[in-house]
């Protein structure tokens, strides 16, 4: 069916140009012979071709164009008969006796073309004339080309200033009368085609439509480009003519299409200085108008204009620009209820962009959109709408962008409102945007003010924002972003402690909310942060002026308490354990035994209560010998009963190995290398006696549970620990232990039960070499080694 | 043959001609054998002046009862063909009986002839002057010759020349008023008016201008009228809208127009017309149709 009416549709296009060219032969043949009779006969005739309404307007142009060749040469026919002494005025009449109008009206413009050349009669008088003819053909299609032919034909013929049909006064007032009425005219045709035929062929229309439209736009460019409008007359009488009948056609498509004409065709200057006129025509137009395009465009043209050059910028400051779009936004949403949010969003985002692009400085102006967005969102459910979301996020990342500081943006009052329209979703990435941004362009936050507007913005990555859907997220992604969090965390820093202490108390009241899987991730860096401004005032002493509130190590201690001990309840006892270990080496630093001891018994605790898997045990009893070792300020009850309990906990590790390297780990406690009062080598030896009793017992249950004993690497371990000792000059240690445990090693390698261990072979081996070396290098080590007989 | 051919010639020759023919204007008029002959153009009040000139063939005497010249105004009605009604018929005896022997000539005046109506060429009605010469002659039949001749009689243009302009519509479907600037037109006139479209329900197609001519001969029930449409001039193509106005201007020149003419002679009468015709897509045609009055004004040319 359709491929038929395409086919039909070349028939009869080929007919219409056959018709055409046989009788643009006869009036060449007129032409040529200087028949003037002939001439119109035939050029009307071939212009009845033009008469037919079975063609779409595709392929009407085609017919057109090589019927407005002819009618070129038709009119150089003219021009020359007139200098033969042909009068014309009588020309002009002698064409309006043909009987069928659309030919008789594309003569009447031809001969009118002339005869404006031959200037026998005012430009003004004859354009106007001929505009007002051409309203016989009401047929939209052909009414819209004939019209374009007039436009065509009278184009380098208006009475503009500077031309030579420029007429006496105020000449150029009827250059833009005629292209005005033309223009006016051919947007009626243009809309009316809207209304007819039927309306299933709606689709097949607005088709058709679309292609005629630059017809009807190119009269705004002929507009644009007539020397003699002026500013004044542009505002006077241009634009509210134009607009009058744009708002008047009360079309969608004509609508949108002449005012993105009018924004694109005339100068940005002109805009600046009409914006009440052309802002005020935007909420009348139809409600389907794609607004939000338009005016998203107009405003990028003006940025760019602001941006073109620093001269322009005092006159968007005079004509209040900023405030006006704003207004005219806010008009147009108020009268286009239906307007989608994405529609809204657009808009203000695109005003945003504006504002920061011409008023850099001004950021209330910044302020003012997103407040207005947020009210225009307020009494919305979250957003649903995929589009609309992401141009929020547009929205929210032009101040980013264009600041490349978050800081500016904290100052937006209302930008986190904004944020909270957002699902979930898109509010994390909107955070995480935000944070990338930080740290791209290592923007320092440096006020607890800041701090907590900026956790503000980012609470979608701090806590669950809805209930509903957190099982979805990917554990990958999840990590990446709370990973995100924690390094912004590290990035908050100020030189004064007074105001870090806040910042750190801010991001604490932020994070502690953030649930059981985040908190692993956020707590860390905030600890380590504190304890970074802890190790500062370490540095600094007590503070020179005595104030009262002041921060002190001793505060900032007690709130890193608290907030490691929110770790210990979400389950993660192994990072409270570790991270209480670190705030007491911090504590240790200080000077502050019982706050070091507070941190330890929290330890403690928690590896009493919480710790339960072995291989956990281990690795945390590890650690707090590690770091018992290295407190130094504890005093010596204090240090007995801390001492005593993690040689207790060594004891009672599950597996042998592991009770027995714990426990030779312990020695390390009563031997501080730089702490004399921490020299006790009899309890070491007690230590390292007691590890050895447990490897003894380790490679018993081996033999008795596998039949074979287990490996030396025990005892060598244990021999290692007695070198060290032994070397540091423990009087503990002597020659004959080491001597009988370098024996018994051997012993257990030689024995039959023993299982082949290249590992512990190769470690014993090179232990022994070792002392063989300490033994070469003389000296008082050499001499000490002397008498240990490998 | 010879002597038959010579028996049926005519024995004299007649020439008519005028006074001022050389400078006389001439019109073109249809013969009833349809080649268009040059005549001469008088109008009333207009004194006819001219010539006679008689001369017998080879010489031969030629014996008559008289020569005479009529003017004759005559109207045609072709229902009624062979009925000639004279309105005008004016009488000058030119020679008294005698003889001819050679080319004679004989002046004749008709002085300040009244002549109101005008030469008229309709579809079942003509009227005609005529210059009639005749020389009569006893025993056989007498020798006559025609001239025919044109008038056109001027107006003044009208003191009241009111335009016409009229609301007219079919109730809910279509309401158009128009205007034509004038009612009375001379026959080169424009036609200059406008239509404005107040209702538009149908789906028009395009419009036009007609020109019509009734012609209405005879009277009471013989009267035959009939319609002739001169002009189909097309004013808008496609269907307008409410709001719309539509410009006419149509050139009354190149149509062969005659003036109005009320009542000639209890005859037949000329009225000239103007129907304006809506067509819409189903080629229905809407139309109104009003009275113009045409009047010849003289040419200044």
């Amino acid at each position: 069916m359709i491929a038929d009416g395409v086919e039909d549709e070349e028939k009869w296009l080929a007919a219409g140009i056959a018709g055409l060219q046989q009788n643009a032969f006869y009036m060449h043949r007129a032409l040529d012979s200087n028949n003037l009779r002939d001439a119109l006969k035939y050029s009307a005739q071939m212009l009845s071709e033009l008469r037919t309404s079975r063609l779409s307007p595709h392929k009407y142009y085609e017919l057109y164009m090589r019927a407005f060749d002819e009618l070129r040469k038709l009119e150089m026919f003219f021009k020359e008969e007139t200098r033969r002494g042909c009068s014309i005025v009588d020309l002009y009449e002698l064409v309006q006796h043909a009987g069928n109008i659309l030919p008789r009206l594309y003569l009447l413009c031809t001969v009118g073309s002339v005869y404006i050349k031959s200037k026998e009669a005012p430009a003004k008088d004859v354009l106007k004339d001929l505009v007002e003819m051409c309203r016989g053909i009401q047929h939209p299609v052909r009414g819209l080309f004939l019209r374009s032919y007039l436009a065509q034909v009278s184009r380098d013929k208006l009475p503009d200033i500077g031309s030579e049909y420029e007429g006496d006064a105020d000449t150029v007032v009827d250059a833009v009368e005629f292209v005005l009425q033309n223009f006016t005219e051919m947007n009626k045709l243009w809309v009316r085609m809207q209304h007819q035929g039927p309306t299933r062929e709606k689709e097949k229309r607005e088709k058709e439509r679309s292609e005629l439209r630059d017809l009807v736009g190119k009269n705004l460019h002929v507009l644009s480009q007539i020397e003699g409008i002026d500013l004044d007359m542009y505002k006077e009488t241009v634009l509210p003519r134009v607009l009058e009948q744009v708002v008047n056609c009360k079309d969608e498509i004509a609508q949108y299409y002449l005012m993105d004409c009018i924004i694109q065709v005339f100068p940005d200057e002109y805009h600046l200085q009409t914006l009440d006129v052309l802002l005020g025509a935007f909420p009348q137009l139809q409600p389907t108008v794609d607004i939000k395009t338009v005016l998203s465009r107009l405003m990028e043209r003006l940025s760019n204009y602001a941006a073109s050059s620093a001269d322009v910028l005092p006159e968007f400051l005079q004509v209040e620009a900023f405030s006006k779009l704003n207004n005219a936004i806010g008009k147009v949403i108020e009268v286009q209820p239906d307007m989608p949010i994405l529609g809204v969003i657009t808009l203000y985002s695109s005003l945003l962009t504006f504002t920061l692009h011409v008023h850099p400085d001004r950021l209330d102006y910044a302020d003012q959109v997103l407040g207005a967005c947020v009210k225009k969102l307020s009494g919305k459910e979250k957003l649903e709408d995929k589009k609309a979301t992401k141009q929020i996020v547009a929205l929210l990342s032009a101040p980013l962008d264009k600041y490349n500081d978050i800081v500016t943006a904290l100052k937006l009052s209302n930008y986190p409102r904004v944020m909270e329209y957002l699902d979930s979703e898109t509010n994390k990435v909107m955070a995480t945007v935000i944070i990338q941004s930080i740290m791209k362009n290592k923007t320092r936050i440096s006020t607890a003010d800041r701090v907590e507007a900026l956790f503000e913005l980012i609470k979608g990555l701090i806590k669950d924002l809805d209930d509903a859907f957190h099982d979805e997220v990917d554990e990958d992604d999840f990590k990446e972003e709370q990973n995100s969090v924690a390094r912004l965390i590290q990035l908050l820093h100020s030189d004064d402690p007074e105001e870090m202490f806040k910042i750190i108390c801010t991001v604490r009241k932020h994070i502690l909310g953030g649930g059981p899987k985040r908190l692993p991730f956020t707590v860390p860096p905030l600890v380590f942060s504190s304890l970074k401004l802890v190790r500062q005032l370490q540095g600094q002493e007590e503070n020179p002026f005595g104030e009262e509130e002041s921060t002190t190590p001793k505060k900032i201690f007690q709130v890193l308490n608290q907030t490691v001990e929110t770790l210990s309840n979400i389950p993660a006892p192994e990072l409270a354990l570790q991270l209480f270990l670190q705030c007491a080496e911090a504590a240790n630093d200080c000077d502050l035994e019982p706050v070091a001891y507070e941190f330890f018994t929290q330890a403690y605790i928690l590896y009493e209560e919480e710790i339960s898997d072995s291989r956990a045990q281990v690795t945390a009893i590890h650690l707090i010998i590690g770091t018992l070792q290295r407190m130094h300020v504890f005093g010596v009850e204090n240090r007995d009963t801390l001492t005593h309990k993690a040689t207790g906990y060594s004891a009672k590790l599950l597996k042998k190995p592991d009770q027995c390297r714990a426990v030779y780990a312990c020695s390390h406690l009563f031997w501080v290398d730089d702490q004399d009062n921490v020299k006790d080598g009899e309890r070491v030896l007690l230590c390292l006696k007691r590890a050895l009793r447990i490897a003894n017992a380790a490679q018993q249950m081996s033999n008795a549970a596998r039949g074979s004993a287990g490996s030396v690497t025990l005892f060598v371990e244990i021999l290692n620990k007695y070198l060290y000792f032994f070397e540091k000059g423990n009087p503990q240690i002597t020659v004959a232990a080491i001597q009988s445990l370098i024996e018994l090693i051997t012993t257990e390698m030689h024995s039959d039960s023993s299982t082949l261990d290249p590992a512990a072979d190769a470690f014993f081996a090179s232990t022994l070499r070792y002392m063989e070396f300490q033994k070469q290098k003389g000296g008082a080590i050499g001499e000490k080694y002397e008498p240990i007989k490998v | 043959m010879n002597y038959l051919v010579g028996a049926f010639k005519l024995p004299c020759n007649i020439f008519i001609s005028f006074a001022d023919g050389r400078i006389r204007k001439q019109v073109p008029l249809k013969k009833e054998n349809g080649k268009t002959v040059m005549v001469a153009l008088f109008q009333s009040q207009e004194s006819i002046v001219g010539e006679v000139v008689i001369e017998p063939v080879h010489r031969k005497k030629v014996e008559h009862n008289g020569v005479k010249i009529v003017l004759l105004g005559q109207i045609e009605l072709y229902f009624d063909r062979g009925n000639f009604y004279d309105f005008t018929s004016l009488v000058r005896e030119l020679d008294i009986p005698g003889e001819l022997y050679e080319r004679k000539t004989y002046p004749f005046e008709f002085s300040t002839v009244e002549m109101l109506y005008e030469s008229y060429n309709g579809v079942n009605v003509r009227l005609r002057y005529i210059l009639k010469v005749t020389i009569s002659r006893d025993y056989v039949s007498n020798i006559v010759e025609y001239q025919e001749f044109v008038v056109h009689n001027y107006t003044p243009p009208p003191s009241i020349n009111n335009s016409i302009k009229m609301e007219v519509g079919i109730e809910d479907c279509l309401h158009i008023e128009f205007e034509y600037s004038k009612s009375k037109y001379h026959l080169k006139d424009v036609i200059i008016g406008k239509i404005y479209f107040l209702l538009v329900r149908i789906k028009l197609k395009n419009m036009e201008l007609e020109i019509r001519r009734r012609e209405s001969t005879g009277s009471g029930p013989n009267t035959h009228v009939e319609t002739e449409t001169f002009a189909k001039f097309e004013l808008m193509d496609g269907a307008s809208v409410r709001g719309e106005s539509i410009p006419i201007r149509l050139f009354l020149s190149p149509y062969e127009l005659t003036p109005t003419y009320q009542n000639i002679n209890n005859k037949f009468s000329v009225k000239y017309y103007l129907n304006l015709v809506l067509v819409d897509e189903e080629d229905r045609r809407y139309f109104k149709q009003q009275e113009i009055t045409m009047y010849r004004l003289l040419e200044t040319s």
